[in-house]
């Protein structure tokens, strides 16, 4: 076999492999995060399925699979369809450009566990799944529901401005590093603790895991969704395995932000004393996976007028701040 | 200003800041004070004591007081085993959703005998006044607060109330402490009539 069928068949079990784990990731961290709160508020959770609840996962799936899919009568049919998938594929697709583990070698083969190295990878992985607002906007828009339509305008405007946060934040460590390709921004932090990028970069961490929850959508600033207001956001109308596959994009999106966070605020996948790469990486986006349902059991949400204000008058003019004397920081 | 009543106490609130300045020295006081962490403590210190409140219900009950008014019991009379209701029909006048009826008749002794007694639960509202009023401590209510059926009738019949009389030979029929009975000190509160000196 010539190199170029290598490769394609490598990226092809790439795909299935990234696709499958974090499918199933997904599905269990539902089962952690109800367990989680339910610790967290002196609750057992779920307990009747299986050994401790284990087999709740497999009832929920098998539930949503073969629930009834209903399309409105007044909604907007290709749309609506559409909707889900966007969300679900594009969550999928930002995972292209992450590096989840360093390289291994399996018969004399060296695996790079990363579907494609683009040298433009944070903003590839950032792009698309800023792309994935549209799959809000087509539910909210093609529900013919007036919940539904407010929770995808909601979610528009809390994307949207968030999206700005998130991406002048990641200038700041950005222009330390010198490159956009996530792999490079692992290496730059070789060398131990002292080395991560979070010490150079405090405010720009805050900033970035903040927009993260908003883009989403985790709980301090999960009004799209917020039950007392607008029922279930722009999902209202959605049953069965598309509302599953809104939720499977939700995930994914949660473990592709702990993911870019580990890396580049908290030395990646480089080794951490006896701890090698791989685990560290893993056990550093577990925490903040953690932290996500860690959050949602403590904080409150924001009011959707707060949430602006956070967003325009308090962390763009921070993140600019923090971009310009970085700059001064480079050049002095 | 904060006055005490009592054992309650005033909270004191801050006043309100109304420049844009004092509002703009709020927020950055209240983003640097680390109030946001203590709240992740407290749950976080929740989860590691492990302090679960949760009763599974169909496997775990909690306890419920002897006042509780569940579903009616109609009581024997503990050494004849006989009824205790005379049918007097005081429960059923009472009865303010109207759910009692009682059949009585005159038996072989030309004693005054119940023939149904008949309780529609899925009307009454269990107000405890048929057991309040009853003179013979006779209907009462029951710690029995799970009553599903398949059939509407199961709410309304006598032998369903009725202590089974094995039951009480076994010697199983509590006297009842709940709601419309005597209490245990009853006796000495009441004032003799002269009649007894």
């Amino acid at each position: 076999m010539d190199n170029t069928t290598i490769l394609i068949i490598e990226t092809l079990i790439k795909v299935l492999v990234v696709v499958l784990v974090f499918s199933a990731l997904g599905g269990f961290t539902t089962y952690v995060e109800r367990k989680v709160l339910a610790f967290m508020q002196r609750r057992l959770g779920p307990m009747h399925v299986g050994p401790y609840g284990l087999l709740q996962i497999a009832a929920d799936g098998i539930k949503m699979i073969t629930k009834e899919d209903i399309i409105p009568t007044g909604a907007l049919r290709p749309t609506f369809i559409l909707a889900p998938v966007i969300t679900a594929a594009t969550a999928f697709i930002a995972m292209a450009a992450v590096p989840f583990l360093p390289e291994f070698t399996i018969a004399g083969h060296t695996v790079r566990p990363i579907i494609s190295d683009v040298n433009i990878g944070v903003l590839f992985v950032m792009s698309v799944m800023a792309t994935g607002m549209y799959g809000p906007l087509f539910a909210g828009v093609s529900s013919r529901n007036k919940w539904a339509l407010l929770g995808g305008a909601r979610t528009m405007i809390q994307m949207l401005s968030f999206e700005v946060v998130s991406g002048f934040a990641l200038l700041a460590p950005l222009m330390l590093v010198g490159s956009l390709s996530l792999i490079d921004i692992n290496n730059y932090q070789a060398g131990g603790i002292s080395h991560w990028l979070i010490w150079y970069q405090p405010v720009a961490f805050v900033l970035f895991a903040i927009a993260g929850y908003a883009e989403t959508n985790r709980t301090p600033f999960d009004l799209l969704e917020h039950e007392a207001e607008v029922v279930s956001g722009y999902a209202t109308e959605y049953s069965g395995i598309k509302w599953g596959l809104f939720f499977i994009g939700e995930y994914a999106n949660m473990f592709t932000i702990a993911f870019l966070i580990s890396i580049i605020f908290f030395g990646g996948f480089n080794p951490l004393g006896f701890i090698p790469g791989g685990i560290a990486v893993i056990l550093k986006a577990s925490f903040f996976i953690f932290l996500f349902l860690w959050v949602r059991a403590a904080w409150p949400h924001v009011r959707p007028d707060q949430l602006m204000w956070l967003c325009w008058k308090v962390l763009m003019p921070l993140a600019v701040i923090n971009i310009v004397v970085t700059g001064f920081a480079i050049l002095g | 200003m904060s006055k005490n009543i009592g054992s309650y106490k005033d909270i004191h609130i801050e006043e309100y800041p109304t420049s844009p300045l004092a509002r703009f020295a709020r927020v950055v006081k209240r983003t640097l004070r680390i109030e946001l962490f203590i709240g992740l403590w407290i749950v976080f210190k929740e989860m590691v004591k492990f302090d679960i409140h949760t009763v599974q219900y169909p496997k775990e009950k909690l306890p419920i007081g002897p006042r509780y008014r569940a579903v009616h019991e109609l009581l024997r009379l503990l050494e004849s085993g006989n009824e205790r209701c005379i049918g007097c029909g005081l429960c059923e006048k009472i009865c303010i959703s109207k759910c009692i009826r009682m059949d009585t008749f005159q038996d072989e002794n030309s004693r005054k005998a119940i023939g149904e007694y008949s309780i529609n639960l899925g009307r009454c509202i269990f107000c405890g006044y048929c057991a309040d009023v009853c003179p013979e401590l006779a209907i009462v209510h029951g710690p029995r607060y799970e009553n599903a059926s398949e059939q509407r009738a199961h709410f309304a019949i006598k032998d369903d109330m009725l202590t089974p009389i094995d039951f009480l030979k076994a010697g199983r029929q509590k006297e009842f402490e709940g709601f419309g009975a005597i209490s245990t000190d009853a006796d000495s509160k009441i004032k003799q009539t002269p009649l007894a000196y």
